[in-house]
């Protein structure tokens, strides 16, 4: 059987294909299916001639093999220190091997290949600041799963993602009413103890877009409603679109390199048609890496820049307490100590390390380094899309560790992890190796902190 | 021997070294793809070359980047192996004296004494560099005989160089021999990844670049390397 019902070559376009695939628990079907998945060599092949030119090809070949990527790589440390863990073995014995190879390589290696690219890569990047020759194995990881994901070799969930960007626009099934009624359900939640709070739905030339991660409308409205009350009281001209408003792309993990071209212009359509002055993005790593750092890339725009200037979250609270706009009452800083979980994704990939630190300065009374911090953090272990698939479970927990040694060197029983992804491996980490410790994103932190002019509250 | 070897044969290989490089050079730039890459290379140029400044720079000092400071001892042997790969041949006494003889001019000598104990650092580096591809389980598992063929061909012309210059046998067959080890290595550069001696810019330049322009560049100070 050369293409399965569920697992095969052909993007998940329709609402039937979706279905098709969750109805099918656990992905036991799909994977079954993966195990006589052909292998189009030539099409793998013709891919590779197109899109693998000398930057890439060079950092194949020019590997001197010297190891120094294998200490910066939190699985290599986590699996003690398993050589089959080192970063340049994992990539040239994948990758370097599909190019070797010319593309003919057969189905167990593709398995072996979208293991290694899932399971012990989270595309954190890290290796390629710690590689002498510049070689970033972290984006070739995520290459290779462009290579993958084009002959159907991708993990139950991430087919699953990109049906639903595909679908939806969203990596959940968030319809646009969904949304819509959500920001209004939030708004009149909140109206009693914040007279006149709104969530403004495609007001045009406001100060500032706002763009969310689905999971927000779908698991964690409050989160919306924060963003609200902050947004409410620094003043803020603000909206939010009621189509391209989640930043998000499962497919950027995925490696459906068409679904995040989609994805994005959908954001950007946004952005022209509401011409705010500048976009914000929720407390989110890789939908600003997404959307706004390789976005443009995705959608052809020869300046590098999504069409408004783009900013976090953490910048936009960062500009809020510089300028006054938000104050933090000095008797409500957090008093015990917090350490702050760097997110490769807008720390390392996009250089927000300033904004986090002018953050915490002003709200924590003993706030805490981890070591190594900024951009040579560690991945919290669920990033790439890790967090999402079942299969890796077992790979994902291990890779936990380096975090939670982390964290408990810091003596910090408080983690501020303002990104989706970070928060929810933490979390994780927590019910996994019950280290005591809590974490929260910057919202419901600042909420409890912030100084309310008199009479914006109401009655609670 | 010794005419054809340092004659037809020296400008054979130095003709595949400089044309070489030149070309994989060239080849690489005009590789480069912003869209695939996803660098805008010719837009924001200015944080792109300071980007790529910082990136070489960093990664040219000794002890300049996190990881060099990580692993001190095999960054001294990697210094040491490069410095002596590059000034040795250059400010050798007897290439000089053999350059002045050919064409009649020739660069500045170090004492013969610096270049020998260049030499000797030389081979004791690349002997550590060796000894560490074998005992370390995660350097082990990516070596292959390639690597520990190219680290010979790189000390050959040293090893060689020293037995041409202490031997004193009479019918100059280790000098001959060290000239072709020479040769061995000028061709082996642009052919094989010891390429990495042009190469190592372009690489370090393109990950500058992508820092200094997409990556966060444009709103830090550039990433600590």
């Amino acid at each position: 059987m050369p293409e399965g019902v569920l697992c095969n070559k052909n993007k998940v376009n329709t609402l039937e294909q979706l279905q098709a695939l969750l109805a099918d628990k656990s992905g036991k079907q799909y994977y079954q299916e993966m195990n006589n998945l052909d292998v189009d060599s030539k099409a793998l092949w013709d891919l590779v001639q197109k899109t693998c030119k000398s930057r890439t090809r060079t950092w194949l070949e020019i590997c001197t093999h010297c190891g120094l990527c294998a200490e910066s790589c939190f699985y290599y440390l986590s699996n003690h220190r398993d050589p089959t863990q080192v970063p340049s073995y994992k990539i040239q014995s994948t990758l370097g091997e599909i190019v070797r190879r010319k593309g003919k390589v057969d189905n167990a290696f593709m398995q072996m290949a979208m293991d290694t690219a899932f399971s012990k890569c989270t595309c954190c990047t890290r290796c390629g600041v710690y590689c002498p020759m510049g070689i970033d194995m972290g984006v070739m990881f995520s290459y290779l799963r462009g290579l993958l994901f084009s002959q159907g070799f991708t993990p139950w969930e991430m087919k699953i993602g990109t049906g639903m960007h595909r679908i939806y626009r969203a990596q959940m099934d968030v319809t646009t009413e969904d949304w819509v009624e959500t920001c209004s359900w939030m708004a009149e939640e909140n109206a009693d103890e914040w007279p006149g709070l709104e969530i403004p739905v495609d007001k045009e030339n406001a100060d500032i877009l706002y763009t969310v991660n689905a999971r927000e409308p779908k698991h964690y409205p409050e989160d919306i409603a924060q963003a609200a009350i902050l947004f409410h009281v620094a003043g803020e001209n603000w909206t939010v679109p009621s189509e391209g408003w989640e930043e998000t792309s499962l497919a950027m993990f995925a490696g459906d390199w068409e679904a995040c071209k989609m994805q994005v212009e959908g954001v950007y359509g946004a952005m022209a048609k509401l011409k705010p002055k500048r976009m914000v993005v929720t407390e989110c790593g890789h939908a600003y890496r997404a959307t706004v750092i390789e976005g443009p890339y995705w959608a052809g725009r020869t300046s590098g820049k999504p069409p408004v200037d783009s900013f976090h979250y953490v910048e936009w609270v960062a500009e809020a307490l510089r300028s006054g706009k938000l104050k933090i009452d000095p008797a409500k800083k957090i008093k015990e100590p917090v350490t702050y979980q760097d997110s490769c994704n807008y720390i390392r990939n996009a250089g927000l390390w300033d904004s986090a630190r002018y953050i915490m300065s002003q709200i924590a009374e003993d706030f805490r380094e981890m070591t190594p911090s900024r951009e040579h953090n560690f991945c919290c272990g669920g990033g790439g899309g890790l967090n999402g698939i079942g299969r890796y479970r077992e790979q994902r927990n291990i890779g936990l560790k380096v975090k939670r040694d982390q964290i408990l060197a810091t003596g910090a029983k408080l983690v501020v992890a303002p990104c989706h992804n970070c928060w929810d491996a933490i979390r994780d980490l927590e019910e996994v190796y019950e280290i005591g410790i809590r974490w929260s994103f910057l919202k419901p932190l600042l909420i409890n902190m912030i100084e309310v002019p008199a009479g914006m509250r109401g009655e609670e | 021997m010794y005419e054809f070897v340092t004659g037809p044969l020296a400008w054979l290989a130095f003709i595949v070294f400089f044309v070489g490089i030149v070309v994989k050079l060239v080849l690489y730039i005009r590789g480069l793809d912003w869209k695939l890459d996803r660098v805008t290379y010719s837009v924001n140029t200015s944080y792109g070359v300071r980007g790529a400044l910082r990136s070489i720079g960093f990664w040219l000092m000794p002890y300049g980047t996190q990881s060099y400071r990580n692993n001190p001892g095999f960054t001294l042997a990697l210094f040491v192996m490069h410095i002596g790969l590059i000034l040795t041949p250059i400010f050798l006494l007897g290439h000089n004296i053999l350059l002045a003889e050919r064409w009649g001019v020739s660069l500045p000598s170090l004492p013969e004494g610096a270049t020998d104990v260049l030499t000797v650092c030389v081979i004791a580096a690349a002997l550590v560099l060796l000894l560490r591809r074998i005992a370390l389980p995660e350097v082990r598992i990516i070596t292959t005989a390639y690597d520990v063929l190219l680290l010979a061909i790189a000390v050959a012309p040293f090893v060689s160089g020293l037995l041409a210059h202490y031997a004193h046998d009479n019918g100059q067959l280790w000098t001959i021999v060290h000239v072709l080890c020479g040769e061995v290595f000028l061709v082996a550069i642009p052919l094989t990844k010891l390429s990495h001696f042009v190469l190592f810019f372009a690489t370090r330049a393109q990950l500058g670049m992508d820092y200094g322009i997409k990556r966060g560049g444009m709103k830090s100070k550039g990433i600590a390397w």
